[in-house]
């Protein structure tokens, strides 16, 4: 990928390197009710983006929503493959986060997950690929 | 956000308890820090909802564990698995399910959980006291302990329940702090229907427009019947949680942190104040079912959550005075049958045309024989979910109204 922007800095919640198209939601998903492991697509009728398919998107999402089995849900996707490539929040999501943990810790799929600033988040989320370079220590999000 | 490491926390991350402590606790540190929690503190005791299955990853995390050689440190109740180990015939799925949900199950007590396989583990099993600081998962289990018990929790689940109870640790933020309890939301009761002689049905209509009308957010409640007992609380608990994400509600007078309006707001205003009528309250009732009065029903369920001795008390003598048509269900825990059987009422629900389900739930697997028909309910919660889980038409009512349906075989209310 060709960076065409300066890079934005975020937050590692889950550290990982990855890239892909970008998938901004419109609206909260729930992963447990809303979106299908086996098929990677969202399955939640109510919402805008139903029938989407998350496999391999970089998901861009303000916030998350929903039962905490959504954890699960999200850690089965990856485990087979039909999960995002990475997620960008714009707010603290403890059942993304530790959906994705699971997957890193016991299959070594590693799917990033950061917080990107609100400064930045109107170019993030306006981007047709990113770049996500998640480490420990703090994340960059390379825009195109 | 950074959080703290005390020294527990430090050998525990080590491997100094084992891998298996130090594998949650990597876990459990991440989690903390994703939801801005400053340390770590004692848990007093866990409740885990993982041993229900949602695939191969719910078996690959725990058999990790297992393998590992974990053991949970403090005391560990288990909610429903997808399976009932007692009656094993109930279950209709298919048998991948049945066989990966029974070693999930199995798996959960080999790692020292109590195989208590209920969502009510504070009805007799585990009623932490008033101001305990515990790692629940179950949202009913969860708005029950916080709010009727007075103890503290955030909502956890998945994977990170597992990892509380593995390392007696939790992350210090949210409900474990005692200004983060404090009411924002007002909902006054102003009238009730006259009609309504029991508590039960306004604690059903107040539970689901808390959880639509609030989400997350903390209500206290002013006005309702003040004899509204503890299976009253579990069920409007039960239904706010399902309908949204609450955690916790006051209700004055009745719940330990609201003596009185004010210790619930704890001395400041509310950002909202929602005002229902009789009006309200039956109009909620009538739209939780999904069907007419008089449409035939295939089965009724009772029990979601898990039934209590003292339902059961109310139950057999409506059962007992003729029995039901049609299948008759009621969810509960191995604790609760052990006092059924010791009582005799066991034999006599069954002569009467009554299913014990233990261990599971009617809305979680595939129990009910027959689903031709709508089934019938006097659960907030299973009205809430059976249409999207089992695909069925549902008729919400008293427990009166669903055992003089069972007689009749339609919807019918007395």
């Amino acid at each position: 990928m060709t960076a065409t922007a300066r890079p934005a800095d975020a937050i590692t919640l889950v550290p990982g390197e990855a890239e892909g198209p970008v998938l901004v939601l419109s609206e909260p998903l729930s992963f447990w009710g809303g979106f299908d492991a086996a098929t990677g697509l969202i399955i939640d009728r109510w919402h805008p983006q139903h029938g989407a398919s998350l496999a391999g998107q970089v998901l861009v999402m303000d916030a998350g929503r929903g039962s905490s089995s959504g954890s699960s849900v999200l850690a089965e996707a990856l485990r087979r493959g039909t999960g995002p490539a990475a997620i960008v929040l714009a707010t603290r999501d403890a059942i993304v986060t530790v959906g994705a943990m699971v997957a890193v810790e016991l299959y070594g799929i590693a799917c990033p997950v950061v917080l990107a600033g609100p400064a930045d988040w109107r170019r993030v989320a306006g981007a047709i690929c990113l770049a996500v370079r998640a480490a420990p220590a703090g994340a960059t999000l390379h825009i195109a | 956000m950074v959080v703290v490491i005390s020294s527990i926390d430090r050998d525990l991350l080590d491997g100094a308890l084992g891998p298996a402590a130090a594998f949650c606790m990597r876990l459990l540190v991440r989690f903390a820090e994703a939801v801005g929690a400053t340390r770590l503190e004692d848990a007093e005791s866990a409740h885990i909802d993982g041993c229900l299955y949602h695939g191969k990853v719910s078996l690959d995390f725990v058999e990790r564990l297992v393998s590992l050689g974990g053991r949970v440190r403090i005391p560990t109740t288990l909610n429903v698995g997808s399976v009932d180990l007692i009656h094993p015939d109930l279950f209709r799925g298919d048998d991948d399910l049945r066989t990966a949900g029974t070693r999930l199950m199995r798996a959960h007590e080999d790692l020292g959980c109590l195989p208590t396989f209920t969502c009510a583990p504070y009805q007799a099993l585990a009623r932490p006291r008033r101001g305990a600081q515990i790692a629940w998962a179950e949202s009913n289990a969860i708005v029950f302990a916080n709010s009727v018990l007075g103890a503290r929790t955030n909502r956890y689940g998945d994977f990170i329940d597992l990892c509380c109870a593995i390392t007696g640790r939790l992350p210090w933020y949210g409900l474990h702090l005692a200004e983060n309890r404090r009411a924002t939301v007002l909902v006054a009761i102003d009238d009730l229907p006259d009609e309504w002689r029991a508590p039960g049905l306004a604690c059903v209509a107040v539970g689901h427009v808390i959880g639509r009308r609030c989400g997350d957010r903390i209500p206290v409640v002013t006005g309702l019947p003040q004899d509204s007992s503890e299976d009253d609380l579990k069920a409007l608990g039960a239904v706010a949680a399902s309908s949204g994400g609450v955690a916790l509600f006051h209700a004055v007078g009745l719940t330990p942190e609201a003596e009185t309006l004010d210790d619930a707001l704890q001395g400041g205003r509310p950002d909202e104040v929602i005002h229902l009528g009789a009006d309200d309250l039956r109009d909620t009732i009538r739209r939780l079912s999904t069907v007419p009065d008089g449409t035939p029903i295939s089965a009724v369920s009772l029990g979601t959550p898990h039934f209590s001795l003292q339902e059961f008390e109310r139950l057999l003598p409506l059962v007992e005075e003729s029995c039901p048509v049609i299948d008759l269900y009621v969810n509960t825990s191995r604790a609760v049958l052990s006092h059924l059987v010791d009582r005799g009422w066991q034999e006599r629900l069954e002569a009467a045309g009554v299913t014990l389900v233990i261990d599971t739930c009617t809305y979680v697997t595939a129990v009910i024989r027959d689903l031709s028909g709508a089934v019938m309910t006097n659960s907030g919660k299973w009205a809430y979910y059976a249409p999207g889980n089992l695909g069925v038409e549902v008729a919400f009512g008293s427990l009166e109204d669903c055992v003089a349906s069972a007689r009749a075989g339609k919807v019918v209310r007395p």
